[in-house]
């Protein structure tokens, strides 16, 4: 009865079986992937949407590393609790610089996609040292060795050059100036008014509140702009995304 | 190998596969998994009609209901703000001062505020809005900035000494740690120890009085009483934001201490902050 009768070739030998199954389930990635690759609306263009600052980035490392997404989302969905709760819901866009994005699978705790500016630095510093002190029920763990780890931003310029390498259009003048960049954010009194213009909307604080520059400062400088940069009041979603 | 014989126990044939002796009967499929297997693959084609679904060249097809979810969430916002419209309008048109608690309208905004504070606020002001050192507690009627309604509802739309609105309340306290020298500053506390208890160092209190006259008293009173217009706490009552005792007095004399709210009309609609200033008013210490 034709070719369903020859299964039996492809059953008794296992190399064509492992062969066969994998060319079926390439069709079914191609299918589900490869069109976010050339359709236009996979990503929307918005207005604001920029590079990670190097100190941000440097936080967004520490992010990383710490395994906050483990407990933290950063994917708004849009549903009315949680664009009542957390804000606009999250955009393609808004993790179009993200290598690799941070949307998380899991909430133990709320999602971050827009904490930045919901919460004066202090309160982050308090929080990340110790988050009972500022939420009783939190079941968070305490990060308070974030605030005594100095960073020096020796390897920001490779940093942003690997980002660059994966597709984030840092321009060279970004790279040239990425050591002083990452000094120069967490640094009010210095001269900042570069690094926020090439990094426009970039918010400039002692965010730890002490003179050395500490993983803290980096982690909350990330943390202080999450979701902040696309402007909403100029936004017309496309309904049709 | 195909091999078709008829299984002696049963009756049914079998697939002509063996091993070792055993073989496998031909059963057909149950005819309901079959139906809804193939029921399903109608089914999964229609959805893919009915709902966005294929890619094609420049975007996806759009299906032909039209479905979209931020169409569907912008509707359940809109349905549920055309239920709460008449309500909001009156709370927006409100003098909040004036809002009697028996009215339905206050009612509604505490329970409206409650639900924006307890998912905005809570996080620095506390679940149950008691604070914690370095956030105020909403509870107690001993207000920095004012502690009516509006009052209440200005402080959270433009925040307190932050760099998004330029409406924010603002005030600096100097660092005295680049003024005074240390037995300076041990005289000072020494001086805003005496005013609330009784076991001080006299003497030192006493050096302390006139240099809180000449440095302090401009924004914390004379009587140290504070002052709102300055959000300068009130220094002569037992409720301290950062702690009472001189260690923690010499820490905010010596470096000051700079209180950031964010400015919460930028994030949350007039409605909320007026919801959330008469639910805090309605706390206990409002006034």
């Amino acid at each position: 009865m034709g070719i369903l009768d020859k299964h039996a070739i492809l059953e008794r030998s296992p190399t064509l079986l492992l062969v066969s199954s994998l060319l079926v389930v390439t069709v079914g990635g191609i299918v589900e992937i490869a069109p976010l690759f050339w359709l236009e609306n996979t990503i929307e263009e918005v207005e604001g949407m920029r590079p990670y600052a190097p100190l941000e980035l440097a936080g967004r490392d520490i992010y990383i590393r710490e395994g906050c997404y483990v407990c933290h989302s950063q994917m708004i969905r849009p549903m009315r609790d949680e664009v009542e709760r957390y804000g606009h819901y999250s955009l393609a866009a808004e993790s179009m610089y993200d290598h690799p994005f941070q949307w998380g699978s899991k909430r133990t705790g709320p999602d971050l996609a827009r904490v930045g500016g919901r919460y004066s630095d202090d309160w982050h510093v308090a929080h990340l040292k110790d988050p009972q002190s500022v939420v009783p029920e939190s079941v968070m763990p305490k990060y308070a060795f974030l605030s005594e780890t100095a960073i020096s931003g020796e390897y920001i310029e490779d940093l942003l050059r690997t980002h660059r390498f994966v597709g984030v259009p840092y321009t060279d003048d970004q790279i040239a100036h990425a050591s002083a960049d990452f000094r120069v954010q967490a640094d009010p009194d210095g001269d900042w008014d570069a690094l926020v213009e090439r990094y426009p909307g970039a918010v400039v604080s002692n965010f730890d509140g002490q003179s050395a520059l500490t993983e803290m400062d980096a982690l909350i400088a990330y943390l202080q702009m999450l979701g902040t940069l696309v402007d909403f009041s100029t936004f017309t979603p496309d309904a049709s995304r | 190998m195909t091999d078709e014989q008829i299984d002696h126990e049963t009756g049914v044939g079998t697939t002509g596969h063996e091993w070792d002796g055993i073989k496998e009967l031909n059963n057909p499929l149950p005819r309901w998994w079959l139906w809804t297997f193939y029921a399903c693959i109608v089914w999964g084609v229609g959805y893919t009609i009915a709902y966005p679904a294929w890619p094609m060249i420049s975007g996806a097809t759009s299906g032909v209901l039209g479905f979209a979810t931020r169409t569907e969430v912008a509707q359940d916002i809109a349905v549920h703000e055309a239920e709460n419209a008449d309500l909001v309008a009156a709370l927006n048109a409100a003098d909040l001062t004036e809002l009697p608690p028996t009215d339905d309208l206050h009612r509604y905004a505490v329970a409206r505020g409650g639900a924006v504070f307890r998912a905005q606020c809570s996080q620095c002001h506390g679940q149950g809005a008691a604070g914690t050192t370095g956030f105020p507690n909403l509870l107690d009627n001993d207000w920095l900035w004012g502690g009516d309604q509006e009052a209440i509802a200005y402080s959270i739309r433009h925040g307190i000494r932050n760099d998004t609105d330029w409406d924010a309340r603002y005030s600096q306290m100097p660092a005295y740690g680049e003024i005074f020298d240390d037995d300076e500053i041990a005289a000072v506390v020494e001086y805003v120890t005496s005013l609330g208890n009784s076991d001080f160092d006299a003497s030192l209190a006493q050096a302390g009085e006139g240099l809180f006259m000449d440095n302090c008293a401009a924004c914390h009173g004379n009587d140290a009483g504070g002052n709102r217009d300055l959000g300068a706490p009130n220094l002569a009552d037992a409720i301290w934001l950062y702690g009472g005792d001189r260690a923690a007095l010499t820490e905010t004399v010596t470096n000051a201490r700079f209180g950031v709210m964010p400015a919460w009309g930028q994030r949350l609609s007039e409605e909320d902050v007026r919801a959330v200033a008469v639910y805090v008013h309605a706390l206990g210490g409002g006034e």
